[in-house]
């Protein structure tokens, strides 16, 4: 008896799968496919960061922005309760490729937030794009992710998006207020062996030695340094006017303090990237932060110091590094685009086509975000980049920003350049 | 040496021989390219040494710790770079509170010690801890399986300490009295670099005091000796195994906060993995299970981490060549570990210890 009633009761959970899966064949148009929404099933949304290990804080900032991204929805996404599910990326390709398998067996997730690290993104990118699904990075600035031009390096594929400025940007921006604004003949730069890091220091020395500067010194150092002096040491010998140095905290807080006491470099300009750019590295830096360049995304106003405010509220404290806005962002567009092409049925079932969301996402146009105007592109090298280059500032940091005040104003951004584009 | 021209021929004595003399080679080479370029002058190469003195006394406070427990237990406790943050990290959150009374820099010296032994008593119960729940219930069991718990503990305190207070970096609040430079004759030396060794000395010389002048320190010599002799002795081996790891975590502790004076920022959960890793070097380097030997590692470490990038590697031209400054630690290791295991002070091990 207890047999025939197990068969039953596997025959009719058949029998419900076969059911739905039909109707799932008869709503959906999508060409890559639909997720189906029964009427009491949350909004999934995947996030893959590192939030794990040694750079867990950046993973964990972008996190925050997410949330809150989701809790000033109060956490409701078309009448339905908005469930994060979080994989950890561990900053590596090995570590984005096992992320994207477990997000892409799961066939609910509407849309990932993430990766946190450009090489996670490599790895996890042919399976997230394989799956159909779509991907919106906060951080991941490597060039190569929107470039799809095989040969010169580009690993571009369908469904990846990032709000994180593209590295060509940035350097760029940091050359140009150097020259211009600094009025600097020389500069050196320092990366920490990142792409990223790596990536900034060459666009942004390239860019130097374009405008007529002299570069004077390429160097490195490594993540998990403290001692900087050996480096400095070296840069003091060639003099230069401006120090670069696009590498994250605490190297950045490391290479700054020690700079202000290395003989030779008492005078040189110290310029950050967004790598740098949060409340932390003005406090931990203390007074020789006084004077430091930044560039990063356009955040000034109220509504970031709103975010602040929320972050104390509902994280604690104040976010660990640069990339939460650009994660709140990231988060926005997506909850936005699922709105959109979300299709209700009459029994109540929501169907949401994953080319539609693609393309919901691609056409974003001038929104208006926490980072500034948000215009999703489609050719290559920018395909998929968000950030137009146009919602980054320049930012110098004062006794204020020491004391814990939080961004700083906008001290040059690219409409003031005298140069054209 | 060159054994290989006799009959007793053996490829690997041979290929020893040749590491050797190319590893002579490169340095003899790259130092005399840079020395001959003047492109660092002498002032700039006495800041990187004093500089490398300095980061090598906090790594021979680290390293004193794993020598402590190796001598007396045979193992590698890997979560002693965790005991070091534990106490490190704590800290921090009083250094806050003591500047924003104004106290640190009014009274720096109090403010100092107190920071000292609040972190070496925080290092010091966490070490306590760590025997006494991770690596007494398996004393006596095969040497793999408390290497293996020591890092899964470190693990455990990593992620607690984050749990704790988060995973941003934090940095200790600078003192005015450690600022400013002393001048000797046209070359100025950072007044905190020169603190740094002096305190780290004090605790050594502490550490030598007590381990050979005190009763509990002739108990010590006696357990790393035989534990079932000194048992016999009328000896409470556990208590001096505790005692071992309490004193190594005190050590730990202070140089978290000596460290957090010197290189002030990137204070978080994860701050003690690299100079938990370079003091177990420093500790195999001088010889481990030697007192002595831990704290000639550290200091020679340090200033081979200092000068070798620029000295020897920018000299033979390789690019970048700060950032192979892990890439000198760790090569040190493994030519310790091939030309002489027993460490540079270190004695050759007897069959039980070896």
């Amino acid at each position: 008896m207890k047999r025939i009633c197990l068969v039953l009761m596997l025959l009719s959970l058949l029998v419900a799968f076969g059911g739905s899966a039909a109707l799932a064949d008869s709503h959906c148009m999508d060409a890559l496919g639909c997720v189906e929404l029964g009427p009491d099933d949350p909004v999934v949304i995947g996030a893959m960061l590192s939030v794990s290990g040694a750079t867990s804080f950046y993973g964990e900032d972008s996190l925050g922005g997410v949330e809150i991204a989701i809790n000033s929805r109060d956490g409701m996404l078309l009448g339905r309760e908005v469930t994060l599910v979080v994989e950890d990326e561990l900053c590596s390709a090995e570590g984005g490729q096992a992320a994207a398998q477990r997000v892409a067996a799961d066939e609910t997730i509407v849309g990932i937030i993430g990766t946190t690290c450009s090489g996670a993104a490599q790895g996890a990118m042919p399976i997230i794009s394989e799956a159909g699904m779509l991907m919106i990075s906060s951080s991941n600035t490597s060039p190569a992710l929107t470039n799809d031009d095989t040969d010169a390096g580009g690993t571009y594929l369908p469904g990846y998006f990032r709000t994180a400025h593209n590295d060509l940007f940035q350097g760029a921006m940091g050359a140009r207020y150097a020259i211009e604004v600094l009025m600097a003949h020389s500069v050196a730069t320092i990366h920490d062996g990142d792409p990223y890091t790596e990536g900034l220091a060459v666009v942004m020395a390239e860019t130097f030695a374009d405008m007529g500067g002299d570069v004077v010194f390429q160097g490195a150092v490594s993540k998990g340094d403290t001692d900087m002096t050996a480096i400095l040491t070296e840069i003091a010998a060639s003099g230069p006017d401006v120090v670069y140095l696009p590498v994250f905290v605490p190297e950045s807080e490391f290479l700054t303090s020690q700079l202000r006491t290395t003989p030779g470099l008492e005078d040189a300009v110290v310029m950050t990237a967004d790598g740098s750019f949060s409340a932390g590295f003005a406090q931990n830096t203390g007074d020789a932060a006084v004077g430091v360049v930044m560039t990063g995304p356009y955040v000034a106003g109220e509504t970031y110091d709103e975010f602040l405010v929320a972050w104390d509220d509902q994280i604690g404290g104040q976010p660990p590094s640069g990339f939460h806005a650009h994660a709140y962002d990231a988060a926005n567009i997506l909850m936005d685009a699922v709105e959109a092409v979300a299709e209700e049925m009459d029994d109540g079932t929501v169907i949401i086509g994953r080319q539609a969301l693609r393309d919901a996402v691609a056409a974003v146009e001038n929104y208006d975000g926490l980072t500034g105007s948000l215009t999703c592109q489609e050719e290559s090298p920018y395909a998929g980049d968000c950030a137009t280059g146009t919602a980054l500032a320049v930012f110098e940091i004062g006794e204020a920003e020491v004391m814990g005040d939080w961004p700083p104003a906008v001290a040059w951004d690219l409409s003031m350049s005298m140069m054209d584009e | 040496m060159f054994k290989w021209r006799s009959d007793d021929f053996s490829w690997v004595d041979f290929t020893i021989d040749v590491l050797r003399v190319l590893i002579v080679l490169g340095v003899v080479v790259g130092a005399w390219n840079t020395l001959s370029s003047g492109r660092i002058s002498f002032a700039q190469w006495v800041n990187l040494f004093a500089a490398g003195l300095s980061q090598g006394s906090i790594y021979a406070l680290i390293a004193l710790g794993y020598t402590l427990v190796y001598g007396i237990l045979l193992m590698i406790n890997f979560a002693h770079g965790e005991v070091f943050m534990a106490g490190a990290f704590s800290t921090v959150f009083l250094a806050e509170a003591l500047n924003r009374t104004g106290f640190l820099n009014e009274q720096p010296v109090l403010a100092i010690l107190l920071m000292i032994a609040f972190a070496g008593l925080v290092s010091m119960s966490v070490a306590i801890l760590l025997e006494r729940i991770a690596y007494r219930p398996l004393r006596g069991s095969p040497r793999l399986v408390p290497l293996i718990t020591a890092i899964g503990a470190s693990f455990f305190l990593q992620y607690t300490f984050r749990g704790l207070y988060g995973s941003g970096f934090k940095a200790y609040p600078g003192v005015k009295a450690l600022q400013g430079v002393i001048q000797i004759g046209g070359i100025s030396i950072p007044v905190v670099q020169v603190f740094v060794f002096c305190a780290a000395l004090l605790l050594m010389l502490c550490l030598y005091w007590l381990v050979e002048r005190t009763r509990v320190g002739k108990a010590m010599r006696a357990v790393s000796e035989n534990k079932e002799v000194a048992r016999l002795m009328g000896i409470d081996i556990d208590w001096v195994i505790m005692f071992t790891f309490g004193v190594g975590g005190f050590l730990a502790g202070s140089a978290g906060v000596i460290n957090g004076l010197f290189r002030p920022q990137g204070v978080n959960f994860y701050m003690g993995f690299i100079p938990g890793i370079k003091a177990f070097t420093a500790a195999v380097l001088g010889g481990i299970g030697n007192i002595p030997g831990a704290m000639l590692g550290g200091l020679f470490l340090g200033v081979i981490e200092a000068i070798g990038p620029n000295l020897v590697l920018a000299g033979l031209g390789i690019p970048g060549a700060n950032q192979l400054k892990d890439v000198i630690a760790f090569t040190m290791l493994v030519l310790v570990l091939i030309f002489r295991p027993q460490g540079i002070l270190g004695e050759r091990l007897s069959e039980t210890k070896a």
